[in-house]
């Protein structure tokens, strides 16, 4: 398949968070500031990638030669639950102006279902390495798209004379949904299906 | 001391249906649950997975929990949780092969449901079998009941039928209403459903 094709798909047309429904935790609980949600971008791009890349040489170097893909779902989620302690360990000593933008995120980051549902898709797919890495780039880049714009709606939400009953989490989930039906106009782009 | 247990233990069923429900009140779990409800069947069939994993990890981890040191007991429940998500994975993949191409990613995902994870941490650690039992069903079926709503509604909405059987004329099935169907539609819909509970003090106090 066509690069473009697989980080367009990712990134607009499937995205993670509105088409897909995956990371939708994250999506509401770290929206409610633009900061907020440019630095766990930040830590998603960062970390999607590396857990691709691991779980995919895992999967396809050890787990299939040897027949036990059954374990994936468990290999999957330690190996990145073990990554991101490893990352933040390695930013905390050596790379300190990275740590200090997104660390706090990073524990965050082993319950995100986008990390894991990358890792499982890749294979799923049948994506090689090139076509996994730039599948993980279009889903963090595209979580990342969504949840800033959303930041940015919510940001507003704020001083907005809302009723009551909507004030919080219904008024987001209306929101979502503006932008989701926004979303929905990518749509079979250059003949991407959802 | 006059008060018996059982009124105590049954609280324990309850409370994840309405009161605390994981969905609606709590608000976790909710990929799962926006995005398996399109038909009533494909909800049912998620809400029994998510249940048969809930039940399962609720049961082991208190059975295990003072062998368990505080310090490891993530990773603990993680392989626990991924050991039933496994199953469920590969029985579904063996018996409801059509039910699983619908589900497709969301089965393994099971195993990063804040539910089940919650559920884990905040009662099964520390609560007998039986207890963590009662709390695993309630929470199932609390799960259940919010997804299998909205199930029925935007099957409703957007075929006119329930379960596959019509309920509608024949005009509105010719050219029924699809926005709840569509990703906009469920985050509207839950957004509705949330508005109603705050409105009329569901699950306070």
């Amino acid at each position: 398949m066509n690069p473009t094709k697989i980080f367009l798909g990712a990134f607009l047309v499937n995205n993670i968070l509105l088409m897909r429904f995956i990371a939708l935790c994250s999506f509401f609980g770290v929206s409610t500031s633009i900061n907020t949600s440019v630095g766990m971008s930040a830590a998603v791009i960062f970390v999607t990638l590396l857990a691709a890349w691991v779980s995919w040489v895992l999967y396809h170097a050890l787990l299939a030669p040897l027949g036990l893909v059954f374990l994936r779902t468990a290999v999957f989620i330690l190996v990145i639950a073990g990554l991101v302690q490893f990352v933040e360990l390695f930013l905390k000593r050596y790379v300190r102006a990275l740590y200090s933008a997104m660390g706090i995120y990073l524990p965050l980051i082993t319950t995100n279902c986008a990390i894991l549902a990358v890792t499982f898709l890749n294979i799923d797919y049948g994506y090689n390495l090139l076509q996994s890495t730039i599948y993980a780039l279009g889903v963090a880049a595209g979580y990342a798209l969504a949840i800033i714009l959303f930041a940015a709606i919510r940001e507003r939400l704020e001083d907005s004379p809302i009723s009551q009953s909507f004030r919080g989490y219904p008024i987001a989930f209306v929101g979502a949904s503006l932008i989701s039906l926004a979303f929905l106009g990518f749509a079979s782009l250059f003949g991407i299906t959802l | 001391m006059s008060v018996p247990p059982r009124p105590s233990r049954l609280r324990y069923l309850t409370s994840g249906i309405v009161k605390e429900n994981p969905v609606l009140i709590l608000m976790i779990g909710l990929c799962p649950t926006l995005a398996t409800s399109t038909t009533t069947s494909d909800a049912l069939g998620m809400s029994a997975a998510v249940a048969f994993v809930l039940i399962g990890s609720n049961v082991v981890i208190s059975l295990v929990r003072r062998f368990v040191q505080p310090e490891i007991r993530i990773p603990i429940f993680i392989i626990i949780i991924s050991t039933f998500v496994t199953i469920i994975d590969y029985a579904l993949q063996a018996y409801q092969p059509s039910l699983y191409r619908v589900l497709g990613v969301f089965v393994p995902l099971i195993v990063v449901n804040c539910i089940i994870l919650g559920r884990a941490e905040a009662f099964a650690y520390g609560h007998g079998v039986f207890d963590s039992l009662l709390d695993g069903i309630g929470n199932s079926l609390g799960f259940a009941l919010m997804v299998v709503v909205m199930g029925v509604i935007r099957e409703f909405t957007a075929s006119g039928s329930i379960l596959g059987k019509a309920l509608t004329p024949a005009f509105y099935r010719q050219a029924p209403m699809l926005f709840l169907l569509m990703p906009p539609g469920a985050f509207f819909l839950i957004g509705i459903l949330k508005a109603l509970v705050n409105r009329f003090g569901i699950g306070k106090g």
